[in-house]
This record gives C-alpha cells, sequence and structure tokens, in this order.
C-alpha cells in the first residue's frame, strides 16, 4: 500500500466515523432535548503511546463507556467524556445534587444513567456504521468505568496488541450548543477495529 | 523535591533504565503490569511496561519484547546488568494487572489478561531468581506508578485511593 492510498483509506474512515457520530448526535439530541454538534473527525494510525496521548495523557481520569463489537465486523468502540462532561450530561438525566467527580466512580445512580446514555449513543453510532458498510455488527452490552483513559482504553487494545503495535484510531468529537453560549461538553467516540475488520471494510467499500 | 529530580517516563511496551537522584514513571496502568527491578545499592532501577503474559501470542515474526511478561522482563534484567546492575543485588516491586471491565462473552479470556500478566511476570522474576519484594496487584482500578531508586521504594497512584507507598 502506497501513501496515497493510506491516505484514502483513512478518509474513507473518517467519513465512516462522520456518519457513526452524526447519527449518534441526533440521538443524544433527542434525549437530551438540546442541540448537539459534532465536529470534523480524526482518522489517524497511531501507536498505543500516540492513542494515550490523543486521550489527554494515560492517566487523566475520564468517565468512558465500552463495548465491543462482533459480527461480520469486529473491534472495539469507546465513548469518552471528561469528569466534567459527563457529570453535566448526567445531571440532566437525574436529579442528585450529591454527585460530584469525586464520587461519581461510586455512584451507582450516576454510573447507570452514564451507561444508558452510552448504550443508546452507542448503539446509534454502531448501526449507521453498519449500515454503510453493509455489514452486520453485534455490539456487546456496554460498561462504564470512570478511572484513568489509559487503563480504560488498553483494555480495546489488547486484541490488536498481538499483531501490531498500532491501531487505527477514529476520532469525533460531540459538542453541545446551549442557548447562552457553546458550552462544550465535548464526548469523544474511539473506534478500534480489530485488523482484519478494518481490512473486510476497505474490502466493502471498495466495491461499491 | 521541588522538580530538581528528573522523572523518566516509561510508555505502554516500553523499558528504561535510571539512576539516583532520577525517578522513573509509568502512567495509567490497567491490565498491563509496570515491573521495576532495582540494584539498591548500586541505586540503578529499570522499568517495563507489559501489555501481554507470553510472546507466543505474537502473531508476527518480529516483535517488541518489551510488550511480553516473558521476553520484557529477560530484557530488562540483561539491560540492568550491562548499565553496572549486580546480579544478586537485585530486587523487584511489580503493580498494575487490574480488570478493568467485566465480561462474560466468549472474548473474555483476553479480559482477564491483568491476572495473567501478573502470574507470567511472577515466573519470569522466579525463574531469574530475583526476589519480588512488594506489589500492588489485581483489583479493577487503574494505576500510575513512580520508583525512586535512592529510597527503593514505589508510589502508587489510583484515582479513588489516592497515593501510597510499598
Amino acid at each position: 500500500m502506497n501513501n496515497q492510498e493510506m491516505l484514502n483509506e483513512l478518509d474513507l474512515l473518517k467519513e465512516l466515523g462522520n456518519i457513526g457520530a452524526g447519527n449518534a448526535a441526533t440521538a443524544l439530541s433527542q434525549l437530551l432535548n438540546k442541540e448537539i454538534n459534532m465536529n470534523v473527525p480524526r482518522a489517524k494510525i497511531v501507536s498505543f503511546n500516540e492513542m494515550m496521548e490523543l486521550a489527554g495523557g494515560p492517566d487523566r481520569p475520564v468517565a468512558a463507556v465500552f463495548l465491543t463489537m462482533e459480527g461480520e465486523l469486529a473491534g472495539s468502540l469507546f465513548f469518552v467524556l471528561s469528569l466534567e462532561d459527563a457529570l453535566k450530561l448526567v445531571n440532566q438525566l437525574i436529579e442528585d445534587k450529591s454527585l460530584c467527580e469525586d464520587n461519581f466512580s461510586q455512584h451507582e445512580m450516576g454510573l447507570s444513567a452514564l451507561q444508558e446514555l452510552g448504550n443508546i449513543i452507542s448503539a446509534h453510532y454502531l448501526t449507521a456504521l453498519s449500515d454503510a458498510i453493509g455489514l452486520r455488527v453485534t455490539p456487546s452490552v456496554p460498561q462504564v468505568k470512570v478511572d484513568m483513559v489509559g487503563a480504560i482504553v488498553m483494555a480495546g487494545l489488547l486484541e490488536i496488541s498481538q499483531f501490531s503495535d498500532h491501531a487505527i484510531f477514529i476520532d469525533t468529537e460531540l459538542s453541545e450548543i446551549n442557548d447562552e453560549m457553546v458550552q462544550k461538553a465535548k464526548g469523544h467516540f474511539f473506534l478500534i477495529p480489530f485488523p482484519d475488520s478494518f481490512e473486510k471494510i476497505m474490502a466493502t467499500l471498495g466495491e461499491k | 523535591m521541588l522538580g530538581l529530580q528528573n522523572v523518566t517516563k516509561v510508555g505502554i511496551a516500553e523499558m528504561n533504565i535510571v539512576q539516583a537522584p532520577h525517578s522513573i514513571r509509568t502512567s495509567g496502568l490497567g491490565s498491563c503490569v509496570g515491573v521495576v527491578i532495582y540494584d539498591n545499592s548500586a541505586k540503578i532501577a529499570g522499568m517495563v511496561h507489559v501489555m501481554l503474559p507470553e510472546s507466543s501470542l505474537a502473531r508476527t515474526s518480529t516483535f517488541n519484547s518489551c510488550k511480553y511478561a516473558d521476553t520484557g522482563v529477560d530484557h530488562l534484567l540483561e539491560t540492568l546488568l550491562l548499565k553496572g546492575a549486580r546480579l544478586y543485588q537485585l530486587k523487584a516491586k511489580i503493580a498494575g494487572g487490574a480488570q478493568m471491565f467485566q465480561f462474560t462473552s466468549k472474548s473474555s479470556d483476553m479480559m482477564r489478561i491483568g491476572p495473567r500478566n501478573v502470574e507470567a511476570v511472577k515466573a519470569r522474576l522466579e525463574a531469574n531468581n530475583i526476589p519480588l519484594i512488594g506489589e500492588d496487584c489485581g483489583g479493577n482500578s487503574g494505576r500510575t506508578i513512580e520508583f525512586y531508586p535512592e529510597s527503593g521504594k514505589l508510589m502508587i497512584k489510583t484515582v479513588n485511593k489516592g497515593i501510597r507507598y510499598i
């Protein structure tokens, strides 16, 4: 594969990320009754360490929803939020004044709300993706975790790490538009396809 | 303290060696294991951040030896000896190997990778006759660790439980 072909493939992945996140943004928008915007995604081939840096440094505390994709397309999907932004979103779903950054990781109701939120948007993300490619994708039950981003994202890199030291990373940012100002509750999607799935996506898209 | 010391960072599947007064750190350990081997009298220490238990898991003919527990521990040991550490003085401290998520599906073997990493590291240390002096392994939390060759202490930081030393 030459550089030009590589760039075209990344563009295709970027487009897929765009489709998935666009659909997820709409779902989130309806759920919260707020306008949610999505910026232009990045698609990159990165080393594991670069990926952690892109996520804000390996020990940055985050709230993340993680699920694995099975079926004709396999891989990992993460929806990652800063603690501050996760709390903003969760507070729109549940009313609990005691919920704060310090107790979030043990707050059952808060985590459950975040999991539900993650469930809805990741399902929309994957449905759009699987429709666009024409491959069947079954998502696992999403899991939610508040911890260091490096420790969390590594769980999705284990499969690919047996094949290579690099992962394809499709990042998308969602931001919330408030009445008063552009309030950024930024969420990132990280989609990490397994090596054979990456080739499958490209083959399927190439036929179209 | 007060920023006078240099901290050497070790990334995922990387290794490095430091000499006192400098310290060595790796951040965001989940299922990965941070292995520190040190010579307390020469004040030299090395750290490797391993991801997977066995190099036999590699699906490629060439691989980064620091990625796997078995080859990573061996590589760290060889490098330390080259840098002047003495075999009979070497001791080890390890941390990590958490299980960040609970999975029930068939991919769960990969999800139990934390405990498997810890077992593999311990087996390799034992094979090389390096005594394990301290460990903070398992659980379900991420860890950042920093080792100080001057004192032989390993700092362990988690999001919820703060900082402790072993």
